[in-house]
C-alpha cells in the first residue's frame, strides 16, 4: 500500500470516528453518573434532524445548536422517565431509540414530503491548521479536518481534567460509584445524573449534527444507523476515561475505514470483518477484565 | 373508587390506558401534520382488519414473527435477564434455518422443513449462549454482550448473502428461494397466513402452562422476583435457571427467524428483520410478560405494522409512526405501573428488577 493510501485511510478513519466520539464521550459522562442511556441513538438522529431544521436558516452554527438543543429535549424524557420516575434504564432506552428513529421519521415526511431527498445543505468545508496539516502521514488525517473534529482535541483533556480534579467531576463519579455515600456527602443524586443526561443528550445531538453538517449535507431516516450502539461499546472498550474513549472512538472510525479500503483494493477479505471486528474485541476485553471491574459500580442500577 | 382507578390497578386495563395514551398523542401529532385524520383511519382499518386478506395475510403474518420472539423477550424477563439480542438471535436462527434448507434441497418436507426451524432454534440458543457464558463466567453485563452480538449477528448475515450463500447469478445480495417443499405450509387457501402462526399460539400456551404450573417455571418466576431472596431461600439455583431461561429464549427468537425464512420470505438477505427483536419487547411489556397476552399484543402490533402500511399507501401518512406508536406504549406502561406503585397497588415487577 502506497504512503498516499494510507494517510487516505487514516484521513476517512477520522472522519468516520468524529461523530462516535461526541457521542461516546456523553454516554461517557452518562454512565459515571451511573446511568446506561442505550437509547442513545434515539438522540443522534434527533440530532440530526434538529440540524437539519435549524440549518434552514442558512447557519451551519445554528444547525449544531439546533442538534445539541434536538438532543437535549429527546435526553430530558428519558431522564423524567429514569431518574425521576426510577424506571428501569434498559427498557426506556430502547423506547427512546424507537422513538428517536420513529418521530423523526414521521416529522421528515410530513414536514419534506417527498421532496427530502433533494434537500441539499451546505457544509462545512475542512480546515486544514497551517503547519501541522504539513506533517507526513499522519497531518492530513487529524489536521485537515472540519472544525467540529478540532474541538474533539480539546474537549477530551478537559473532560479528564473535570473528571479528577474538580469536585463536579467527584461529585459526578461519586453518584456513579456509591450514591448513597454521595447523599451522605450532601450531593443530589438525582440533579447529577439529570445533568450528565442532559450533557449526554447535547452531545448525542451534536454526534447527529456533524453528520448532517460536516460529512452528508442532507438528512435521511435512520441515517444514525447504529453509532448510538457503537458509542456504548467505545465507552467499554475505552474504560471509562476520557483518553480511552477518544483511542477507542478511533478504533471503530479505523474499522470502517479499512472496511472502505478492503473493498477498493480488492483484497480477498469480506468487508464485514473489520466492521464486526471492534464489536468482537469489546466482547473479549469484557471477558478479560470480569466484566465490570473498570465500571462504575451503581452502572444501571435503579436508585432506591 | 370509581372506574378509572379500578383500570389503574388491574394488569390488563394499565395496558389499554398506555396503549389510549400512545394512540392519542399519535393521532395529534399526523393532525397537526395536517393529515386527514378520518382518511387515515379509514387506511389503517383497510389495511389492517378491514378484509379476510387484509386480517390473514396482513396483520396475522406480521404478527407471527412478533409472537415467538415476543415470547423470547417475555421469558427472559420473566426470569430478570435483559436479553436484549433477540434481533441477533432472530438473525442467526433465520440464516441457520436458510443453510439447512438449501442443504437439504429435494429432501421430503416433513424432514426439512422440522430441521429448518430446529437449525434456527440452535443457531438462537448458541448466540444467546455466547452473552449467557460471559455472564456467568465472566460477569458481563447481557445487555451490552447481547447488544454486541446484535451487531456480530448482522455483519455475519450481510458476509453469507454476500459471500458463500449468495445466488449464483451473484446479481442481488440474496439466497436462492427454498424449494416448495422445504417452505412451511399456507393454512389457508388464497391467503399468506402460514403453519408459523399456529406454532406461535401453540408455544405461547405452552409457555404459559410452563411458567405458570411446572417446578422450573416457578423457579423461573422466583429468580426474577428477586435473585438473592430466591438463592438465599434454598434449592434454586439461580446461575442454572438464568443460564437456562436465557438459552430458552434464544432458541425461541431464533425459532422466530426459522419461521420468517421458512414461512414468508423463502430466502435471506440483510434486511430480513426490520427490527422485530425490537419491537417484540413492546410486545412482551405491553403483555405484562404473560405469555398469552403476548398472543394478542403480537397481534395488535402485526395489525398497527400492517395497518401502517397501508396509511401510507392509502393517506401518505409516514410508516415511521408505527415505531412511535411502539416506543410510546412502552413509556405508557412504564409510567402508568409508576403510579400504580404510588397508589400502592400489588403487582409483579415490569422486568429489569435487578438483583442488587
Amino acid at each position: 500500500m502506497s504512503g498516499g493510501a494510507f494517510t487516505a485511510f487514516l484521513e476517512s478513519g477520522v472522519r468516520f470516528a468524529t461523530p462516535l466520539a461526541y457521542a461516546a464521550l456523553g454516554e461517557l459522562v452518562v454512565e459515571r453518573a451511573g446511568v446506561i442511556n442505550i437509547g442513545l441513538e434515539g438522540a443522534i438522529i434527533c440530532g440530526a434532524f434538529g440540524a437539519l431544521i435549524a440549518a434552514g436558516t442558512g447557519s451551519v452554527w445554528l444547525g449544531f445548536a439546533g442538534a445539541a438543543l434536538a438532543g437535549v429535549l429527546l435526553a430530558a424524557i428519558f431522564a423524567f422517565f429514569v431518574v425521576t420516575l426510577k424506571t428501569d434504564q434498559i427498557i426506556t432506552g430502547t423506547a427512546m431509540s424507537m422513538l428517536g428513529l420513529g418521530l423523526t421519521g414521521t416529522l421528515y415526511r410530513t414536514m419534506y414530503g417527498t421532496a427530502g431527498a433533494s434537500l441539499h445543505i451546505a457544509t462545512i468545508a475542512p480546515a486544514p491548521v497551517p503547519g501541522l496539516s504539513a506533517i507526513p502521514v499522519i497531518g492530513r488525517a487529524f489536521f485537515d479536518q472540519p472544525v467540529v473534529t478540532y474541538a474533539l482535541y480539546a474537549i477530551v483533556p478537559a473532560l479528564a481534567w473535570w473528571f479528577y480534579r474538580t469536585t463536579g467531576g467527584l461529585a459526578l463519579r461519586a453518584v456513579g460509584e456509591h450514591p448513597e455515600a454521595a447523599r451522605g456527602a450532601g450531593i443530589s443524586p438525582s440533579r447529577v445524573q439529570w445533568a450528565a443526561l442532559l450533557f449526554g443528550g447535547a452531545m448525542g445531538g451534536i454526534s447527529g449534527g456533524t453528520l448532517v453538517l460536516a460529512q452528508v449535507g442532507t438528512f435521511a431516516e435512520g441515517m444514525s444507523a447504529g453509532r448510538g450502539f457503537i458509542a456504548i461499546a467505545i465507552v467499554v472498550l475505552g474504560r471509562w476515561t476520557p483518553f480511552g474513549v477518544a483511542g477507542a472512538a478511533l478504533l471503530f472510525g479505523a474499522a470502517s475505514a479499512l472496511q472502505t479500503l478492503a473493498q477498493t483494493m480488492g483484497w480477498g477479505m469480506p468487508y464485514q470483518l473489520p466492521l464486526a471486528f471492534p464489536y468482537l474485541l469489546t466482547l473479549v476485553l469484557l471477558a478479560s477484565t470480569r466484566g465490570r471491574t473498570a465500571s462504575p459500580a451503581a452502572l444501571g442500577q435503579r436508585p432506591a | 373508587m370509581n372506574a378509572l382507578a379500578r383500570m389503574v390497578r388491574s394488569q390488563a386495563g394499565a395496558s389499554v390506558i398506555a396503549t389510549l395514551l400512545a394512540l392519542l398523542i399519535v393521532t395529534l401529532v399526523i393532525a397537526a401534520g395536517g393529515y386527514d385524520i378520518g382518511h387515515a383511519a379509514t387506511a389503517l382499518w383497510n389495511g389492517s382488519v378491514g378484509s379476510p386478506y387484509s386480517f390473514f395475510s396482513g396483520t396475522l403474518v406480521r404478527a407471527t414473527p412478533l409472537i415467538i420472539v415476543g415470547l423470547a423477550v417475555a421469558v427472559a424477563f420473566q426470569a430478570g435477564v435483559l436479553n436484549i439480542g433477540a434481533e441477533g438471535q432472530l438473525l442467526a436462527g433465520a440464516a441457520a434455518a436458510m443453510t439447512a434448507g438449501l442443504a437439504m434441497t429435494g429432501w421430503p418436507g416433513w424432514i426439512s422443513v422440522p430441521a429448518e426451524l430446529i437449525a434456527g432454534m440452535l443457531a438462537g440458543a448458541a448466540c444467546a449462549g455466547i452473552a449467557a457464558v460471559l455472564k456467568r463466567s465472566f460477569g458481563v453485563l447481557e445487555v451490552i454482550s447481547t447488544l454486541m452480538l446484535n451487531f456480530v449477528a448482522l455483519y455475519g448475515v450481510s458476509y453469507l448473502v454476500r459471500g458463500p450463500l449468495e445466488e449464483p447469478t451473484h446479481t442481488y445480495p440474496e439466497t436462492l428461494r427454498l424449494a416448495e417443499s422445504a417452505r412451511l405450509p399456507v393454512i389457508i387457501p388464497g391467503q399468506r397466513l402460514h403453519l408459523g402462526f399456529i406454532i406461535a399460539v401453540v408455544l405461547a400456551i405452552a409457555a404459559w402452562w410452563f411458567v405458570r404450573s411446572t417446578a422450573t417455571g416457578f423457579r423461573i418466576r422466583a429468580v426474577g422476583a428477586g435473585a438473592a431472596a430466591a438463592a438465599s431461600a434454598g434449592r434454586v439455583s439461580v446461575d442454572r435457571v438464568v443460564f437456562g431461561t436465557f438459552l430458552a429464549s434464544g432458541a425461541l427468537a431464533g425459532l422466530g427467524g426459522g419461521v420468517q425464512v421458512t414461512g414468508v420470505t423463502y430466502k435471506l438477505f440483510e434486511l430480513i428483520s426490520p427490527g422485530y427483536g425490537y419491537t417484540a419487547i413492546a410486545v412482551a411489556l405491553l403483555a405484562r410478560l404473560n405469555p398469552l397476552a403476548v398472543v394478542v399484543a403480537g397481534i395488535f402490533f402485526g395489525a398497527l405494522e400492517a395497518g401502517g402500511a397501508g396509511m401510507q399507501r392509502d393517506a401518505g401518512v409516514p410508516a415511521g409512526f408505527v415505531y412511535a406508536i411502539e416506543a410510546l406504549v412502552i413509556l405508557g406502561v412504564l409510567a402508568v405501573d409508576r403510579v400504580r406503585t404510588y397508589a400502592g397497588a400489588h403487582s409483579a415487577p415490569v422486568a429489569g428488577e435487578r438483583a442488587a
